[in-house]
């Protein structure tokens, strides 16, 4: 069982960040064949591509790009690179490995969106990143890859680097549009989508890393090629980040539609010290957490969701049977009480009552009726709140509760067992 | 008084010249002061106010969102320790205490010497590398206690 390398095929290659050595790669190959196209073209190779969103909701990127007002300008594209969702790494490599491939990707999608600006929002934390991006700007402003009249075009984009300063939730699109125009990183109402009214309130396109990565293997090769990748509805390859309990971790790019056990055994070496899978998270720390006997599903955005999860972010967290699962959802929840913005009552209070319970349970302070009270919470929760992050807080607790409730009894039970 | 020193000052038409509007600059300029400084002291939200033509309330109010931006002065290496899930499941909380331990302080406190501030932070996205954590701009992964003292002991 190999990795499809679409995005990742000379990531390892010595000084990939410097242009001389990505365009020895064939980097920016596709920008001819991008100007002899029309943007409408453009637009429908994407979206004949079968490419969704890879930051988390799957969305397809060519039906997004289609969808800016008509004749509204300016335009922005915002690449979204605050990558916040727990156990996600893989833009994080993208970014430091191969700078100008995310570049080249955003040249071709502000071309076929007609769109003259562009920003990075990183997550604060990735100054390093960020500095090595504003290297590669320049490199490629030297080059007329970027600029007025790219390559004699006639097509003018440039792109500015942005840092955030922590905070999960400006992860989220239109939080991280309030951030990027100096204000607090708290989500919009929509609609208006972003599309329509996004930054400083024009059409904005807002894709992850991963997915401006994937256009230009897309322009180069043709939409048929990478749509003859993955499944029927979840084509070409995706970047898995593996972490956790697993011999060797890693991100590692796969075909859509390779099974979890592939992943996790044939790629990632299987589980440390030879112990048995006990759980994993398929998408990052909001997707609910699936059952060992579920390990032959299929990596790909139906199948997982089929199993009662999501793809998400494309973050495989890997748990051992070493584990109780209460210890791991209790840091979970303590996270989402952290990051939940406090703009609205379900999330913020259902938030921090969760931690609460759960830590009392832990402790081996709980009882039944508190686990009832904990399905009741998400249950509260789930569809009420303001911006997905409330959902996403119900992920780990839910599905912990659902397939480990024996976990949560067992502590429950050293606690009757202690009181006697 | 807070002012922007020389180097600096030249940097922000160059940050202002990315955006079609001037609060745009806000979190940049907290970035910049804080990396001066150390930290956003009050003084200088009302020298960034002044800049973008924002009161020194609204700035305030800004910055207190981000979880980056320090309000007071900080040790001069700012440790953070990812514990969430990638890193619990490699042993980070361990390896944590063995940090704070081998630094005789708690959790969120600074040593005496100024040198070393500890805190717990969330997900860095390294989480293929944990256990992690970063100090000051620097991401240190794969973390063991050996690793540690060495990381800790080379810091001057
Ligand atoms: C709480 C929350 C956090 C999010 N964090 C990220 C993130 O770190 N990176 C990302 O690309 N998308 C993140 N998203 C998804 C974005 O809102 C948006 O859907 C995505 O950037 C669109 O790009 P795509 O269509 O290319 O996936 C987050 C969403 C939510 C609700
Ligand atoms: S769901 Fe949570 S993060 Fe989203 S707006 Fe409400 S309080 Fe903020
Ligand atoms: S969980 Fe520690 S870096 Fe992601």
């Amino acid at each position: 069982m190999a990795e499809l390398k679409l995005l990742t095929k000379d990531i390892d290659k010595k000084d990939l960040h410097k242009l001389s050595v990505y365009e020895t790669t064939g980097g920016y190959g596709s920008l001819k064949k991008l100007f002899e196209k029309k943007p409408e073209e453009v637009v429908e190779m994407v979206k004949a591509s079968g490419l969704r969103g890879r930051g988390g909701a799957g969305f397809p990127a060519g039906l997004k790009w289609s969808f800016l007002a008509k004749d509204v300008f300016p335009r922005y594209l915002c690449c979204n690179a605050d990558e916040s969702e727990p156990g996600t790494c893989k833009d994080r490599l993208l970014l430091e490995k191969t700078p100008h491939l995310l570049i080249e990707g955003m040249i071709i999608c502000a071309y076929a969106c007609l769109i003259e600006t562009g920003y990075i929002y990183f997550r604060g934390e990735f100054q390093h990143a960020s500095d090595l991006m504003d290297e590669a700007l320049e490199e490629a402003r030297a080059k007329n890859y970027l600029g007025k009249n790219i390559m004699g075009s006639g097509f003018d984009f440039d792109i500015h680097t942005h840092l955030g300063a922590g905070a999960y939730i400006c992860g989220e699109e239109s939080a991280l549009l309030n951030s990027l125009e100096g204000r607090r990183g708290e989500p919009r109402l929509k609609p208006p989508f972003p599309a329509v009214e996004g930054l400083y309130s024009k059409p904005t396109v807002i894709n992850n890393v991963e997915t401006l990565c994937a256009v230009p293997y897309i322009i180069n090769e043709g939409p048929e090629k990478y749509a003859s990748f993955g499944t029927e509805k979840s084509k070409g390859s995706k970047l898995v980040s593996v972490s956790g309990h697993v011999k060797k971790p890693g991100n590692y790019e796969i075909e859509m539609g390779t099974t979890v056990r592939e992943l996790i055994y044939d790629l990632a070496g299987g589980i440390r010290d030879d112990n048995k899978l006990k759980a994993y998270i398929p998408g990052g720390s909001s997707t609910p957490m699936l059952p060992a006997d579920l390990v032959d599903t299929p990596f790909d955005y139906e199948s997982l969701a089929a199993a009662g999860s999501m793809l998400g972010s494309g973050a495989l967290i890997v748990i051992d049977d070493q584990v109780n699962i209460v210890e791991s959802t209790l840091r979970l929840a303590s996270f989402y009480k952290h990051e939940s913005c406090g703009k609205c009552t379900p999330c913020r209070e259902g938030t921090r009552w969760m931690w609460q319970l759960l830590d009392g349970i832990h402790q081996g302070e709980g009882t039944d009726q508190q686990v009832d009270k904990l399905v009741d919470i998400c249950d509260n929760i789930s569809f009420k709140s303001f911006c997905p992050l409330g959902d996403a807080a119900v992920g780990p607790v839910a599905s912990s509760i659902k397939h480990f409730r024996e976990d949560y009894e067992a502590l429950l039970k050293k606690n009757a067992e202690g009181a006697a | 008084m807070f002012e922007f020193s020389s180097a600096n000052q030249k940097r922000i038409p160059e940050i202002l010249a990315k955006y079609p509007n001037t609060q745009s600059a806000l979190l940049p300029l907290l970035t910049l002061a804080q990396r001066q400084e150390g930290y956003v002291a009050p003084q200088a939200m009302v020298e960034i106010g002044r800049i973008l033509k924002l009161s020194p309330g609204y700035v305030q109010s800004v910055a207190s969102f981000y979880t980056m931006y320090h309000m007071h002065p900080t040790g001069k290496y700012i440790i953070l320790f990812c514990i969430n899930i990638s890193c619990q499941l490699n042993g980070a909380d361990e390896l944590l205490e063995h940090t704070a331990k081998k630094l005789n302080i708690k959790v969120g406190e600074t040593t005496e010497d100024k040198k070393f501030t500890l805190h717990r932070e969330e997900c860095l996205a390294a989480c293929s590398n944990a256990p992690m954590m970063r100090i000051n701009d620097t991401y240190h992964e794969d973390l063991t206690k050996e690793k540690i003292d060495k990381i800790l002991d080379s810091l001057d």
